[in-house]
This record gives structure tokens, C-alpha cells and sequence, in this order.
């Protein structure tokens, strides 16, 4: 389903490229057309598209083609060469990088705006702020009832993204496990595991019972957000694009592009310009945090 | 140009229908051995205690697939459950019961139900009915395997309706006068007569159902929640559930080629190419031993 709709994108893109292009006869280049390969992290993929069309209406000789399906994926499409730009949610993992140096490509790492990710409830729930412990235990099944965090009477339900998503294992390391990398606690096994954001948004609307977590750009304005501290006793912050910039927010992190090693010519030019002022201004627009000193 | 003479023809349209008849047993087995051939290292890369454990969570190694398993007969069971009572009572309304008028409504009614795909129920199971079971049932939340059940039960009816109705519709004029002539009600002779003689379609009416129940996937993964918990208590019905079909469709898309994780998921496909098989050839032993159709016990 999702899929299906990332393929739509990409095809008008690609004719709205070829539509600038023949409107522009005069000043296009003939035979210096360029395409980019890009694909990756499906939390990144509207970004990616927003940033492509942008693009491409400034710089028609450049045709860029986005697709989703993962960071793993884009990661992996990298690594077989396939790829010009990976999007990924989370950093390469070590044996990510010894691989694509097995093949011959070495990954350049490439931050290129930032995701706070948001604590979303039910709009009846009464449960304004929590920390990170609380949430921790929440997520591991230690916590069940509402009640044991100053809400109503009622049982939780998990929420999360499936597995294989980027954010899924970014909140595993993150909040279930708070950073330390020694502990082996997992989510619950009752945890609802969703295929899409939708699927996380639909349920926590009608379930008053509901707890899940999505980037804050998925965010409706629907769902509750809760406050979250990093500890007990210090300060419950909301997640905004102030606050993760600020580092305030306790559950944000950085959004990455790979490219095959250095990046030049176009792609180069591509970068520079997602970095700058115009392609963060976009990273803003759909929610997402801007780089520090972008503005 | 001379027309080829009889015996030729004859020749040539028999050795297509017979090509065209093998060709299937030659797909089927082409499939099954695909399936073991990117299946079977998963037996040998992850010990059977962690193949059959009780936890799923592919991103730490632990290929757990008793959740699956279950999860996947609980919601198949739940549908057979809510589908078989309404499909017979439906296949037996709309051909013994039911005036000439109303039959003509109804059976194309019935086929259209069938050509919904099974993508919009899940929406419509998501977003309408979930949020029912959970305030109606009181169960903490409407994603469960029972809502599952209900969608597939709503997909296996068209085809248990159809294929029960022509196994009511072969029973022969002669018995049902035979059973009136001999005092017999309209509903002994339905009941008595006509179900027992039409027992072997209606079995494979079911069977068939059941088929299209267990390998469902699309409106199953958005609606029973995906939860791969081992359904210990009784009201395991109610609570999330995740099947084999969601969880092939869920991670297939990401896994890298090759990984062991990648292998076992073709794993859980042998499983349920096992599981389905199993089914069957119960089927079959049910209605091989019922003795043939139209067969001796019929005022039993």
C-alpha cells in the first residue's frame, strides 16, 4: 500500500521534472542530464520527496528518483551499489560499514536534520507528563494499568512500529533500554506492532486505552502529545523543533544520508543544498528539526 | 489446406488437457521445493528451541514461531466458528427456502461479497469495527484476533455459500419427494435428508473456507494487532494476535537476502504450506470415510 503510493510519487515527479524540462527547452543542457538514485528510511521518505520536487524545479537537468522501504533497505541498496543516497533514520551499524567496505564503497555519514519522536495518547487521557523510567517500564510490560502513572483506572495498550522500522529500534535503544547498552530488556510481548503510522494514529484516536510513539512530523492534531522527562524530578518538556534543537527534549535524533564515498558533481551540489537554506526550510515545514545555524 | 483427420485431432486436444493437467502437480511441486530450498537453512542456522520458542523478535535472534502458529489457528478457528453456522443456514435458506424472486437477488448479492478486496475490509475492520469490539466486548482494545476472525468469517462466506449450495442443489428431486411422501416435515427432509446426502460438498465447502481464511493477510494484519504473544488463557480470542501470513508480509519487505532471518521467514511459509496440508488431508479422510456421495445412511 505504502509502496504503492512512494511509486506514484516518484513517477510525477519524474514528469513533473520532464514537464519543466520541455518548458525550458532553451536554457537545459542538451546531454547533461543527471539522475540520483535515492532511497531509504520510510520515516524520511516524504522529506526526501518534498526535497526532490523542490529541487527539481530549480534544477531540471537533474532528475532525482525517491523511493522508500527502510533504512536497512536504502542502506543495503548502497552497500550493492545500486544507490547514489541512502536515507536512514539510524546510523550505518558497524557491520553495515565492513560490508560496503567488503564491496569496495566506503559510506560517507551525512546529518542532514533531526526527528523528535513523540509520546502520543488519547485525547481523554489525563496523563500530561512522564519520564523516561516510567516510560521504559510501560514499554516492557512492567507497568499495565494507567493508574500506576497518575491516569485513570484503565489497562495500557503498546503501541509501536513494526521491527524492521528504524524508529522501532531507536526507541528499543533509546527509551525501553535508556541507553545502556548492556541491557537486554525488549518490548513487551503484547505490544501491538502497527504496519504504518496511520495504523498507530487510528487506534490511539478511538482507544482511550492506547500509548505509541511516531516521528513528530506524523503527529495529528488529533492525538494527545505527553511531556517527557529525562528523569524523576527534572523538568517535562514538549516535543517541538525548539526543544529537540535545544537538546531539552530527551528522545530525538539525527537523520542521515550515506553516500558512496566522498560526494561530488551533483550530488555534491544536491547535499549543499538540502544543508542550505532552502532544503531546511523544507526539513521545517514538514515538522522535522533543522540543523543548528541553518537559518 | 486439409483439415488434420479425426484421429490426429483427437490426438493433439488430448495431450494439451493432459499437459495443462500435470502442469499444475509440476507448479505446485516447483513451489514446494523453492520453499525448501530457501527454507530449510533456517533449520539448521537456529536451534529448534529457538525455532519453536515461545518469543518472536527477529532483531535479537529469537525465531520463536509457537505465537505465529497459534495466532494463526486462533484466528482461522474464530472464523470457521462465526462463518460455518451462517454460511449453511444462508446456502440452505437461499435453495430450499427461499421464493424463485429472492434467490435471484440474493445469489448475485452473494458473489459480490466475494469480490471485495480484502484490503478495504481491513480498512473498514480497522477503523469501524475494531473500535465496536472494544466498546461492545470490553476488551482493552478493539485489535484483537476475534476482530480477525470476524473479517475472515465476512471473506470465507461467499465461498462456503456458493460451493454448499450446489452440493444442496445436486441432491436429487427424487429423495426430497420420497421424504415428503413418507410424512416427513419440510425441515426433517432438509435436515434428515438433503444435508446428509449433500455432506461431502458441504465438508468441502468448509474446507475451502478455511483455506481462504488461513492464508489470508492484507485485513488481518491491519486488524487482529500483530501482537506475537502466546495465547495462554481462554480469552485469548479477544486479545491481539499475530498470524504467520502477517508476519511474512510484515518483515519480507526489509529483510536483507540471505540473512538468517530472511530464511526463516521462508521457514514459516513451509510451516504453513504444513499446517494448510494438514488441514486437507483431514478434509479428505472425513469425507473418503463419509462413504460415497448420495450414499446409504440417509434416514440415519
Amino acid at each position: 500500500m505504502n509502496g504503492r503510493a512512494i511509486l506514484t510519487l516518484t513517477v510525477v515527479i519524474g514528469l513533473a521534472a520532464c514537464g519543466a524540462q520541455t518548458g525550458q527547452v532553451g536554457t537545459a543542457v542538451p546531454g547533461a542530464q543527471t539522475s540520483i538514485q535515492n532511497k531509504g528510511s520510510d520515516t524520511m521518505v516524504n522529506l526526501a520527496l518534498a526535497w526532490a520536487e523542490a529541487y527539481g524545479q530549480i534544477h531540471p537537468e537533474v532528475q532525482i528518483a525517491v523511493t522508500g522501504g527502510g533504512s536497512g533497505t536504502g542502506i543495503a541498496a548502497l552497500i550493492n551499489g545500486t544507490v547514489d543516497m541512502a536515507n536512514a533514520s539510524r546510523a550505518i551499524k558497524a557491520e553495515e560499514r565492513a560490508e560496503a567496505e567488503a564491496n569496495g564503497i566506503e559510506p560517507v555519514e551525512h546529518v542532514v536534520a533531526a526527528d523528535a519522536i513523540a509520546i502520543v495518547v488519547h485525547p481523554s487521557n489525563p496523563v500530561d507528563g512522564l519520564t523516561i523510567p516510567e516510560l521504559a517500564d510501560i514499554f516492557a510490560g512492567k507497568i499495565t494499568n494507567w493508574q500506576e502513572v497518575g491516569g485513570e483506572d484503565r489497562p495500557i495498550v503498546l503501541l509501536s512500529r513494526e521491527s524492521n522500522s528504524g524508529t522501532h529500534v531507536f526507541f528499543l535503544e533509546e527509551v525501553v533500554r535508556q541507553g545502556r547498552t548492556d541491557d537486554e530488556t525488549l518490548f513487551s510481548p503484547d505490544t501491538l506492532l502497527m504496519p504504518s503510522s496511520e495504523g498507530i494514529s487510528a487506534e490511539v484516536r478511538h482507544n482511550p486505552n492506547a500509548i505509541g510513539y511516531d516521528g513528530l512530523g506524523y503527529v495529528t492534531a488529533d492525538q494527545k502529545v505527553v511531556a517527557v522527562a529525562p528523569a524523576v524530578g527534572q523538568p517535562y518538556v514538549l516535543p517541538a523543533i525548539e526543544t529537540a534543537k535545544d537538546g531539552s527534549y530527551p528522545i530525538a535524533r539525527d537523520l542521515f544520508i550515506y553516500t558512496i564515498g566522498e560526494p561530488q558533481g551533483a550530488i555534491l551540489a544536491y547535499l549543499d543544498w538540502i544543508m542550505g537554506p532552502e532544503g531546511q526550510a523544507i526539513v521545517k515545514e514538514l515538522g522535522f528539526v533543522p540543523l543548528k545555524g541553518a537559518e | 489446406m486439409r483439415k488434420l483427420e479425426p484421429r490426429k485431432r483427437e490426438f493433439i486436444i488430448e495431450t494439451v488437457i493432459r499437459a495443462a493437467g500435470f502442469s499444475a502437480i509440476f507448479f505446485v511441486a516447483i513451489i514446494f521445493l523453492f520453499l525448501l530450498k530457501e527454507g530449510a537453512p533456517a533449520f539448521w542456522q537456529v536451534s529448534l528451541g529457538n525455532l519453536f520458542g515461545q518469543r518472536w523478535y527477529p532483531n535479537e535472534e529469537m525465531f520463536g514461531t509457537w505465537p505465529l502458529i497459534l495466532g494463526s489457528l486462533l484466528v482461522t478457528v474464530g472464523a470457521v466458528i462465526l462463518a460455518l453456522p451462517l454460511g449453511l443456514a444462508t446456502a440452505i435458506f437461499v435453495r430450499e427456502l427461499a421464493p424463485d424472486w429472492l434467490r435471484e437477488i440474493l445469489k448475485p448479492l452473494i458473489e459480490v461479497l466475494a469480490g471485495i478486496p480484502s484490503v478495504v475490509l481491513g480498512f473498514l475492520g480497522m477503523v469501524a469495527i475494531a473500535p465496536l469490539v472494544r466498546t461492545y466486548l470490553g476488551v482493552p482494545t478493539g485489535l484483537t484476533a476475534f476482530t480477525g476472525s470476524l473479517m475472515l468469517a465476512y471473506m470465507a462466506l461467499p465461498t462456503i455459500i456458493s460451493v454448499a449450495e450446489d452440493a444442496i442443489d445436486a441432491v436429487p428431486k427424487e429423495y426430497r419427494d420420497g421424504a415428503l411422501a413418507m410424512g416427513a416435515t419440510h425441515w426433517q427432509t432438509i435436515w434428515r435428508v438433503v444435508m446428509p446426502a449433500a455432506r461431502s460438498g458441504v465438508i468441502i465447502a468448509v474446507m475451502l473456507g478455511i483455506g481462504r481464511a488461513i492464508g489470508e493477510t492484507m485485513a488481518v494484519m491491519m486488524v487482529t494487532g500483530n501482537a506475537a504473544r502466546m495465547p495462554h488463557e481462554l480469552t485469548a480470542l479477544f486479545m491481539p494476535a499475530r498470524t504467520m501470513t502477517a508476519t511474512i508480509a510484515a518483515e519480507m519487505g526489509e529483510v536483507a537476502q540471505g540473512s538468517t532471518h530472511y530464511h526463516v521467514l521462508f521457514a514459516v511459509g513451509i510451516l504453513l504450506f504444513v499446517v494448510t496440508f494438514i488441514i486437507n488431508a483431514v478434509a479428505s479422510f472425513v469425507v473418503i470415510k463419509g462413504g460415497p456421495r448420495r450414499g446409504g445412511r440417509l434416514m440415519g
